[in-house]
């Protein structure tokens, strides 16, 4: 069910754009207000975020280890896996930040049909999909930068032109939006045909998928099928980072769903899954060094407990003891009067 | 012993598909063999906790205090302030499913609610529901849902089985630690006083005489004597070890599985011979008797109640520093946890070795060293002699603790260990070894004996690859360095790959150790004879085994 309300959700907001621009014509406010709060919204709630994450503290050292530790001299430590200095933990988030070092550990399970058998093999689907996926978008990202910068940067105008490497097709096709349309399709489908997947799935997973698809589907759209003035496009996108919002003619209403679709993506972010792009660094398991026994490691809401002393513990066992004739503490008063 | 337990191929029939409504319209079936019995009221009593009652698990009024529900929503959200695991762990999974087939619960029962991200989604449920706009507006589609008395039912089924072995963790792309989850979640049910009592008595009797078993002073010294005059027997040689000994150099803790149970006390043997023919000056403790810390399956504050001692007892009687026996949990608290609930120990020393001078800096604050680490040392530093060939009637594989291997790494020093004490080792298969282990099904406080069924369905996957090993290289020896292993292992063993005996490294060091002054050794540890004969074919085996490693053109 969640699956269909997301569908029916991100179709209503795509119908909502649609007659906003075409039956009523609120070009400012789909072109301006809306990107402007969803920006603001964007911004402060990533940085409250961040910052409520931040403000609580990592009461105990507890990396996940994922190699040999750092002992003796003689043995081999694994030191992105099992990173003892703080260097080390940096390559290890940087290695789940930019290659999903632990995804592509993954393996499969599979159980043998005639006899009580388990096996395990590689699988490195849900790595290389989620790879696709996220580079992709970050290409995409960083081609639309030629939108809010004038002159447009050399390294953009070089993405575009190694985005473009297939050099077919008029205009010529970009390789990262097609992956990026692909790759989300796979995620999806993924979560459709993976009865576990299925089972664990929830709206707040279906939904992001689906306005992805928007996104990227009125995107290629846009540039493959219907056409759209780029330079009004531009003039807009220009405007609104210069904070002198225009509202230019000929950008046509599938530009503007397009837009809607990526201010509802932004608003939504912040309060979302996909804040798992900040909380990767926040994640004590990945970020801390596995060094607790040689650097302290404080507890800032540390408190005592009342634990058993030996002193009362000897008060109680002190006949047994001596009798036992296992030492007494010398500082401890006479007992019971049998010394 | 659980009275319903299936045969292991009824078991091993295991059905991985998901029922046909949603988790949360499918209300948890507590089912007997699969759960441990609820805490009796003076277990939570001794160690002062709230809401102390005797309750049966299977009534249906677990006589919850009044105001239950505000008690676990005010101890939630003390616990989102004070651990950022948990926050970060509500917010940011993206259900990826990554970790559904990882858990060994998950593959034993098929039940998905052991799937590590359905695991938290239990509680991140109610988190959404009370802590979030959107679930508290959206409710079930977004997967929120109200905390009722059913929902704290199925997290103490769920949060009890769990061993908190981390293996979800390591695949996860965030690193989102099931342990945290379970610790936490097992923390807000014992606000309630809803501990298992297999936990809550061991934790009572640690807290009060010093050990899970409840061994008293006395008894504590007999057990270690007792295991000196089976040494005498094999060895001929007479050790008198230590206790409570005041200016020893070396405070040393081991976990009571050790020295009150088969197959345990093998291994503590091992120690005991390690240390007198090393002449190392140390001492036992009774009051710090307990390595082990059932308080971690409790909550942070009886795990620190408990470790407390340690510290405590190390600065009374003034040694230098803690050399910890072979434990998997005890060793997740002293490394992770030790420093912090209970440092710093400035009034120990950076541990040196007293036999080859070497420094263990990566315990300069801790001041605790692993066994392990210890003995590697011993070996490499050609301090101690070794007769492989005594372990020749042993065919070894090892099992990596969970708490060793992905709370610390403790992965080469068994291994060199076992290579230098065995002539016959053969790995499980890689995807169920190292940091990639499988739990042996027991840890974290549910290796009772009413939950039988519940360990053979969790220990199936280490089963499985220990029975890889039996088929393809008839190994008939299951090595550990944890005494939950120890205590769970055998009946696992017998259930799922009969004839695989379970072992302490030490166990098999003891066998090898070549002792000044001890007479010719007939009888293993156990008392079973050694292989006769020439040692020739092993000597053989070894010097293959060493030419495989070399690489090429080196």
């Amino acid at each position: 069910m969640a699956i269909v309300y997301a569908l029916i959700l991100v179709l209503g907001l795509v119908l909502f754009a649609w007659v906003g621009i075409q039956g009523l014509g609120m070009t400012y406010l789909f072109g301006v207000v809306f990107p402007y709060t969803a920006m603001v919204i964007f911004f402060l709630g990533v940085l409250a975020r961040l910052l409520k994450w931040s403000r609580i503290p990592n009461p105990f050292s507890i990396p996940t280890t994922g190699g040999q530790q750092r002992s003796l001299h003689w043995i081999k430590p694994a030191g992105m896996d099992n990173p003892f200095t703080r260097g080390q933990s940096l390559l290890r988030l940087l290695s789940e930040v930019f290659l999903f070092r632990s995804l592509f550990r993954n393996l499969s399970l599979r159980l043998a049909d005639q006899k009580p058998q388990l096996t395990f093999s590689s699988a490195k689907w849900l790595w290389l999909f989620a790879i696709f996926f996220h580079y992709a978008l970050f290409v995409t990202l960083f081609r639309h930068l030629r939108f809010f910068t004038n002159p447009v940067p050399w390294p953009v105008n070089m993405a575009e032109t190694l985005d473009g490497w297939l050099e077919v097709g008029i205009p010529q096709i970009l390789v990262s939006g097609l992956i990026l349309l692909l790759a989300v399709t796979l995620l999806l489908a993924r979560r459709l045909l993976i009865p576990k997947l299925r089972y664990i799935s929830l709206l707040n997973d279906y939904f992001p998928l689906f306005l992805l698809i928007g996104i990227a589907g009125t995107g290629a759209l846009m540039r493959y099928v219907l056409g759209i003035d780029a330079n009004s496009a531009k003039q807009l996108a220009m405007g609104l980072i210069s904070f002198k919002p225009v509202v230019p003619e000929g950008t046509g209403p599938l530009f503007f769903v397009h837009l809607f679709l990526v201010c509802i993506l932004l608003a939504y972010f912040p309060f979302s899954k996909l804040m798992h792009a900040g909380g990767i660094f926040f994640s004590p398991t990945r970020t801390m060094p596995n060094n607790s026994r040689a650097v302290y490691h404080q507890n800032p809401w540390n408190y005592p407990v009342n634990f058993h002393t030996y002193r009362s513990y000897e008060n109680e066992f002190h006949d047994k003891m001596v009798e036992a004739g296992i030492p007494l503490d010398e500082t401890a008063p006479p007992l019971n009067g049998k010394d | 012993m659980s009275n319903h337990l299936p045969e292991p191929e009824e078991l091993a029939r295991i059905h991985l598909d998901m029922s046909a409504s949603g988790w949360m319209d499918t209300p948890a079936v507590l089912r007997e063999g699969m759960y441990c019995h609820g805490v009796q009221g003076k277990n939570i009593e001794a160690v002062g906790m709230p809401n102390p009652r005797d309750w049966r698990v299977e009534d249906d009024d677990w006589q919850l205090p009044e105001d239950w529900h505000h008690i676990v929503m005010e101890g939630l959200k003390e616990r989102l302030h004070r651990f950022r695991s948990l926050q970060i762990f509500m917010d940011i999974c993206v259900r990826c499913g990554a970790c559904a087939d990882k858990c060994h619960f998950f593959i034993g029962s098929g039940d998905p609610k052991n799937m590590p991200v359905l695991r938290a989604e239990l509680l991140r449920s109610v988190y959404r529901y009370d802590f979030t706009r959107a679930g508290r507006i959206m409710g079930k589609m977004v997967g929120a849902r109200k905390l009722t008395k059913a929902v704290i039912r199925e997290w103490w089924y769920y949060f009890f089985q769990c061993s908190e072995c981390r293996r979800c963790s390591l695949f996860c792309p965030y690193g989102i630690d099931t342990a945290e989850i379970t610790i936490l979640g097992r923390e807000l049910l014992n606000l309630l006083g809803l501990n298992i009592d297999w936990i809550g008595a061991a934790v009572a009797k640690c807290h009060h005489v010093g050990n899970h078993i409840g061994m008293e002073p006395q008894t504590f010294k007999e057990s270690i004597l007792f295991l000196c005059d089976d040494i005498q027997e094999i060895t001929g040689i007479k050790i008198d070890p230590s206790f409570n000994r005041k200016g020893a150099e070396i405070l040393f803790v081991t976990s009571s599985g050790d020295f009150y149970a088969d197959p345990g006390i093998f291994t503590c043997m091992g120690y005991l011979m390690l240390f007198h023919q090393l002449g190392l000056d140390y001492t036992w403790s009774t009051y710090a008797a307990e390595g082990g810390n059932f308080g971690l399956f409790t909550s942070h504050e009886v795990a620190k109640l408990l470790n407390a001692k340690m510290y405590a007892e190390a600065e009374r009687l003034g040694v230098k520093f803690i050399l910890g026996g072979e434990c998997g949990h005890m060793w997740r608290v002293i490394h992770q946890y030790m420093g912090t609930l209970n440092g710093p120990a400035g009034f120990l020393e950076t541990p040196v070795s007293p036999i080859t001078g070497t420094r263990f800096d990566h315990a300069a604050s801790t001041k605790a060293v692993h066994i392990c680490e210890f003995t590697s040392d011993l070996v490499h530093e050609n301090k101690i002699n070794l007769d492989p060939s005594r372990n020749d009637h042993l065919r070894v594989t090892f099992h990596d603790s969970c708490n060793v291997a992905r709370g610390m790494g403790l992965l080469e020093e068994p291994r060199y260990l076992i290579n230098k004490a065995c002539n016959h080792f053969y790995e499980m298969p890689e995807e169920t070894i190292r940091e990639r282990t499988f739990c042996c099904g027991s840890g974290a406080g549910l290796h009772a004996g009413e939950d039988m069924e519940l360990r053979m369905r969790g220990g199936y996957p280490r089963a499985n690859a220990v029975r890889n090993v039996r088929e393809l290289h008839d190994v008939n020896t299951l090595a550990c360095i944890c005494a939950i292993d120890r205590a769970a292992f055998p009946a696992l063993m017998d259930y799922w790959v009969p004839d695989v005996r379970v072992t302490g490294v030490h166990e098999l060091l003891g066998n090898a150790l070549i002792m000044d002054g001890e007479c010719e050794r007939t009888v293993d540890l156990r008392g079973e004879e050694l292989p006769t004969g020439p040692a020739k074919q092993s000597a053989e085996d070894v010097s293959l085994r060493n030419a495989v490693d070399i690489p090429e053109g080196a």
